[in-house]
């Protein structure tokens, strides 16, 4: 039992999933704060499928992987649930770590609950943090296991999750909600070559089409976001939004309403069914504060809300309140921050 | 000949419209006070199985929920859209099941109808929010899955082709049967009931001919695997979530006022 951190590394067509790098970073931080606990020496390992992927290796082992095992395979190409399955459980068994995590993407949800069932271990969806901690149930002490602590019941509660009994402890983890550690260039590890035990007869499902685009930006990067919603009124108010973020230096966001009124593209969306951003500072307009809505930013360090309803939701999580139109407040923001900067 | 269609649908609590009543005094969720529902999802799973019944003659719809008596309401409502059969899986022994746990016994009552070709489920329910339970069914069976479906875009007797979405795009793929199928909310809008089967199926309760109850026995499942003891995840602690109470500033719409704040937010490098 080698009780490992391990962390599934997704790489679509070669590029590797940010949130895969964002657990390596993630895992390196749960192994320093269990072997200061236990006195033990665990490591991060990652487990890296797809047709050529060696290359990739380097880049995972300088965000914090002592060890990245590797199994090419043509037919690893595009990930399929079966034969992705079958040569992660077969390597879990072998290597039998103690956790393992995977990001919470369309293919970490697939993959994360095929092989949990298939070891009969559980699995912790979307998880927004992780911790080691000691859980007591019936007089029995589990000591150093770990916490899975995700939102359910549509954001509106916050569950801590174990699996005391049963190693590997598994999890799905939500995108962008674990800060990424500078990469060292310097750090050596080792990479692993394992043979592909797919077989033809696994692969039951047959591509036959793929399209995937990069997203128009890339918010859970961004250190400052203006974040527009229905309140903004129209597309051409998503102008005077958008000069304004140009303005500061900031990405333009949106709430779900304002996606679906078509004022902005889908990327831009923050939030539950959107993607979780962490800025400096997060400037609400006409955002109303829906619960889906906070669950993607309410983690920013600083929130202004402006919104004509003294009494929106927003204003309770926000640290500077404004009451105002849209059309009248932002115009004077920007003129106030060209004054003086 | 035709196909035989299995469709997993769960009845949840509905959490997406949280209203004045269904909020305690501390702004956290009552969750009693919040009307029990058919998952959104599940019925976008009804309603491709409705079609493909409709494209294939002499296919079946067989609709199965895992939960208590009351839960037949989502059967009742499936009849009410056309399925063919029901069941109600239920036993005490069944309680605090995670998806591990739920996914073996809607596996055992999968097998217990017997030929099946496609089994449907929605994406994800809006209770647990896990999207863990169609893969692990699909595990359990030993069957191809293909999550994240948006529509079926073809089919016939021997395999379909759907698109389900990913990141930034789409998949078109294709799978023989048996296969598993999971249904988000962009497909064909979900029909309503038929006044006639509304009629036919409004007096049937669990436990009659058309909504017949399946224990654990009778689905032939291992007890040591069902409900809370065949469940790898516990729950620690449950928090409602409450708004932050932060120390809000109130900012005046002035041009002194909106000065006066980004002084404060270039000062102290916010911006800038
Ligand atoms: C399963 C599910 C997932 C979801 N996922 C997300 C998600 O990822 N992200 C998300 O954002 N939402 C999500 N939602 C939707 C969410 O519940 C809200 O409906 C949405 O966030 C509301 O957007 P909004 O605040 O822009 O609009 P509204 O709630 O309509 O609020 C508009 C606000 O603007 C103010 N306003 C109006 N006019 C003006 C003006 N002229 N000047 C200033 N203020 C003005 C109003 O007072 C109001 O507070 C989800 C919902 C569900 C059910
Ligand atoms: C706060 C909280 C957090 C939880 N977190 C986890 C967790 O992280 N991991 C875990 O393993 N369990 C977890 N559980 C337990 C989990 O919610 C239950 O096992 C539940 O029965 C199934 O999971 P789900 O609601 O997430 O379904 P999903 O997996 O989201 O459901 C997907 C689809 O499967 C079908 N389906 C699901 N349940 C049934 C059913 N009873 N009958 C028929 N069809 C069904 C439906 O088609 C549904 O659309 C949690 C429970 C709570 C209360």
């Amino acid at each position: 039992m080698s009780n490992n951190i391990w962390v599934f590394v997704q790489q679509d067509e070669g590029k590797l999933a940010d949130v895969s790098l964002q657990l390596i970073s993630k895992a390196t931080d749960l192994a320093k704060d269990y072997n200061s606990k236990t006195g033990s020496s665990v490591v991060v390992e990652a487990v890296l499928l797809g047709e050529k992927v060696k290359d990739l290796a380097s880049t995972v082992i300088q965000y914090g992987a002592e060890k990245v095992f590797c199994v090419e395979d043509a037919r690893l190409k595009f990930y399929t649930p079966v034969p992705y399955a079958k040569v992660m459980v077969d390597i879990i068994k072998k290597e039998e770590p103690q956790i393992i995590l995977y990001g919470a993407t369309t293919t970490g949800r697939d993959l994360g609950p095929r092989v949990a069932s298939s070891l009969k271990v559980g699995l912790t969806a979307d998880c927004t943090d992780l911790q080691i901690g000691d859980y007591e149930s019936k007089g029995e002490t589990y000591e150093n296991i770990l916490y899975q602590i995700r939102p359910a019941f549509g954001g509106n509660i916050v569950a801590t999750i174990v699996a005391p009994e049963k190693k590997p402890q598994m999890a799905t983890v939500r995108e962008g909600v674990m800060k990424l550690n500078d990469p060292d260039s310097s750090r050596k590890g080792e990479i692993v070559e394992i043979a592909s035990i797919v077989d033809d007869m696994d692969c039951l499902t047959e591509i036959i089409e793929r399209v995937q685009q990069e997203k128009s930006v890339n918010l859970t990067a961004s250190p400052i976001i203006v974040a527009g919603g229905m309140g903004v009124g129209t597309k051409e108010g998503f102008d005077i939004i958008a000069d304004f973020a140009k303005t500061i230096g900031a990405d333009v966001a949106a709430s779900r309403a304002a996606v679906d009124a078509g004022f902005i593209h889908k990327d831009h969306q923050v939030g539950q069914t959107g993607v979780t951003v962490r800025p400096k500072l997060y400037i609400a307009c006409g955002i109303s504060g829906a619960i889906q809505h906070r669950a993607g930013m309410d983690e920013s360090a600083k929130i202004i809300a402006v919104n004509n309803d003294p009494d929106a939701p927003i204003f309770q999580i926000a640290h500077y309140g404004i009451v105002g139109e849209i059309s009248d407040v932002i115009p004077k923001l920007k003129k106030a921050f060209t004054a003086k900067a | 000949m035709g196909l035989n269609l299995v469709v997993l649908v769960k009845q949840v609590p509905d959490t997406q419209n949280i209203t004045g009543d269904a909020m305690k005094e501390d702004g956290t969720v009552n969750r009693g006070a919040l009307p029990a529902i058919f998952n959104p999802e599940d019925l976008y799973a009804l309603e491709a199985a409705l079609r493909i019944k409709e494209e294939i003659a002499g296919s079946k719809v067989h609709v199965i929920t895992m939960g208590p008596p009351a839960a037949e309401q989502v059967l009742k409502e499936s009849l009410y859209r056309g399925a063919d059969t029901v069941a109600l899986i239920t036993d005490r022994k069944f309680a605090g099941a995670d998806t591990l746990a739920t996914s073996y016994a809607l596996k055992c009552a999968i097998e217990k109808i017997g030929k099946y070709d496609i089994v449907i489920c929605g994406r994800q329910a809006i209770d647990g929010d896990t999207a863990q339970v169609g893969p692990q069914t699909a595990e359990k069976l030993g069957i191809n899955q293909i999550t994240c479906v948006e529509n079926i875009e073809q089919i016939d007797e021997a395999s379909l082709i759907a698109r389900r979405s990913i990141e930034g795009g789409f998949e078109i793929v294709k799978s023989k049967y048996p296969v598993l199928v999971t249904m988000t909310d962009e497909g064909h809008t979900p029909r309503t009931s038929s006044a006639i089967k509304v009629m036919t199926y409004k007096n049937a309760k669990a436990g009659d001919p058309e909504i017949p109850m399946w224990s654990i026995d009778y689905i032939g499942a291992d007890v040591e695997a069902c409900g809370l003891k065949g469940s790898p995840t516990k729950v620690k602690k449950i928090e409602s979530v409450v708004l932050k109470a932060e120390e809000l500033q109130m900012i005046e719409n002035t041009d002194e006022g909106l000065n006066n704040l980004m002084h404060a937010l270039i000062s102290d490098h916010t911006l800038g």
